[in-house]
């Protein structure tokens, strides 16, 4: 026989379990955000003081001449596009094959690359695509960088791409399969926009992760001091322009870093908003 | 249509007087079987070793409703879901004998099963609306066989679909509000709206009134009645009431066998086997 005292203590026992779990969780969830506000923070002071209008459009200068990134942002801009545009259909074709197709000896191969993909260095893919187009053409453009930032992007796209398809319920299939749907119809017209928002979701985690890439873009884009839009041509971007700010010696160039790495987030954050602004629960 | 004694004769064929004896006695007669509007013979059905379904014939008759009772567990919806094919998504499964719809077999090479599933409709165990609109539930099927031809015809369709799964008046003034915004109930009566809107020959209906109230049960009954004029319609229920109440034949199965099929009448009286008897008068071990 359970007596009153235990069942009130049991009680008691549960609601303090309870409130020490809702505050651990808490305070580990106010440092992750405290550690984002304070990088955050840190880049907007140190690089707020450089930006100006002249730093947002001119091309670099030399030392003590000013200068800007405005064809490092559109080099970025370019290369994102680019990228985006092999990237995404590719990977989440991908992820769909997999998902929908994917039991096969074959998905099984096609899992494993993706896998391993995901976790090589992004300057071997550099080095590699610089093997593969750079050499032949000759030359560094902004098609390989986007190639590069490409392949960075298909294994991480193809594989939240088939994880979301995956959590979209079997009966929803069958219920369109059974009102005389063909498969393909099933996937295009009711498997993909439930999974919608979540391959967005992945999706746009892709084009931020790529949009910090520094190393595959060293071998391929390289890197401009002018305005280019020409695919075949070396092209600027923020994270080289940083990069190559941020190891010379003077101060002035440091602070020109801050601010390009700053901008560099405010891109990342629009592309973010943006997508969800898109992708936002419409049903 | 209130109780079990005052249920209108169907249409019959020739044979049925044969058909009210025990399954067994079916003969594999093609003039029987083409008369059927569903027909299957010696069914068994895997789910890769387990077998679930044992030697199941059964003949269905277009423009009656048929009623499958028994155990859970005991294989209605797997039985339900070999006859449009349904168990083909489910990897593993495996199915042996013949079942007929029209004269045609369904499991021939060949067959067009998504031309097959568009004939024989299908209302889930579990209510499975899209996350689309109540509208663009109700019109999928119509949008992806091309079934109507034009706005007007389609909005017609999709209101007389609605109008006939009693769920119009609910959602006339929110078609465009998101499915998954239903009830329960509702959203169980919008997917029977969905399989009713591309007029479907046989309709299979599992526990379609598992999740609604009374009111809404009893137009879904009123409904089936009324279909049953122009389709075939097979139900699971596990409400015997229900089953006398809509069913013109019953089948009971028990452990993946069918252990008889008999007129809702007589199978609610005075049923061929013990078995059948035990169950209905929830005498169960
Ligand atoms: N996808 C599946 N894989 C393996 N076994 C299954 C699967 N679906 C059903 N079964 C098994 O097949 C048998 C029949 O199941 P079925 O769903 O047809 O029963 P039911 O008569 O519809 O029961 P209920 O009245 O509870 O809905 C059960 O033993 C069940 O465990
Ligand atoms: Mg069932």
């Amino acid at each position: 026989m359970t007596s009153d005292s235990q069942i009130k203590s049991a009680a008691n026992h549960r609601r303090t379990a309870s409130s020490v779990m809702t505050t651990l969780t808490a305070i580990c969830a106010f440092f992750a955000v405290t550690i984002l506000a304070l990088i955050i923070g840190y880049i907007a002071l140190r690089g707020l003081s450089a930006i100006s209008f002249q730093f947002l459009t001119d091309t670099p200068k030399p030392v003590g001449e000013g200068g800007g990134i405005g064809n490092a942002i559109l080099g970025s801009l370019v290369l994102l596009l680019l990228a985006s545009v092999i990237g995404l259909p590719f990977g989440i074709a991908v992820g769909v094959y997999l998902a929908e197709f994917g039991d096969g000896r074959f998905a099984s191969v096609v899992r494993f690359v993706t896998d391993t993909l995901t976790g090589v260095p992004s300057i071997v893919i550099g080095v590699f695509v610089y093997t593969i187009i750079v050499l032949p053409m000759r030359q560094f453009s902004a098609f390989a960088g986007g190639i590069a930032l490409a392949i960075v992007m298909i294994p991480i796209v193809a594989r939240t791409t088939e994880e979301m398809i995956r959590l979209v319920p079997t009966s929803l299939r069958e219920g369109a399969l059974a009102l005389g749907a063909p498969q393909w119809k099933v996937t295009t017209g009711v498997v993909l926009p439930a999974a919608a928002s979540g391959i967005a979701t992945g999706a746009m985690l892709a084009v931020a992760r790529v949009s910090g890439e520094t190393a595959p873009l060293l071998f391929t884009a390289f890197g401009s001091r002018f305005f280019n839009v020409y695919l075949d041509q070396p092209i600027a971007s923020l994270t080289v322009q940083i990069y190559n700010y941020a190891i010379s010696p003077y101060d002035e160039w440091h602070a020109m870093a801050w601010a390009a790495t700053l901008v560099l987030m405010t891109l990342i954050l629009a592309i973010n908003i943006t997508v969800r602004f898109f992708t936002r629960k419409k049903i | 249509m209130a109780t079990p004694t005052s249920t209108t004769a169907p249409v019959k064929p020739p044979t049925d007087a044969a058909q009210e004896e025990q399954t067994s006695a079916l003969q594999d007669d093609g003039r029987e079987r083409a008369a059927a509007k569903v027909s299957v013979r010696d069914l068994d059905f895997f789910y890769g070793r387990a077998q679930a379904l044992h030697k199941i014939s059964l003949d269905v008759s277009s423009q009656i409703v048929m009623a499958f009772i028994g155990p859970s567990g005991c294989g209605k919806s797997t039985f339900l879901r070999t006859l449009n094919r349904m168990n083909d998504t489910i990897p593993g499964t495996r199915v042996e004998g013949s079942v007929q719809i029209d004269g045609q077999d369904v499991y021939a090479p060949g067959t067009d099963v998504v031309e097959l599933r568009r004939r024989v409709g299908m209302v889930f165990q579990k209510s499975n609306p899209f996350p689309k609109s109540i509208f663009d539930n109700v019109a999928y099927g119509l949008r992806i066989n091309k079934l109507t031809s034009g706005k007007s015809e389609l909005n017609d369709r999709v209101e007389e679909a609605l109008t006939n799964a009693a769920l119009w008046p609910e959602v006339k003034d929110r078609l465009k509000a998101s499915a998954l915004s239903l009830s329960g109930g509702q959203q169980q009566r919008l997917c029977i709206a969905r399989a009713l809107a591309v007029r479907p020959e046989v309709i299979l209906m599992d526990e379609p009134a598992s999740a609604l109230d009374p009111m809404a049960t009893q137009k879904i009954e009123e409904l089936i009645v009324e279909l049953k004029r122009q389709f075939t319609i097979i139900i699971v229920t596990h409400n015997m009431q229900q089953a006398a109440r809509v069913s013109d034949k019953t089948a009971f199965f028990w452990l993946g066998k069918l252990v008889e099929v008999n007129s809702t009448e007589r199978m609610f009286t005075n049923p061929n086997e013990k078995l059948t008897e035990d169950y209905i008068t929830g005498r169960f071990g």
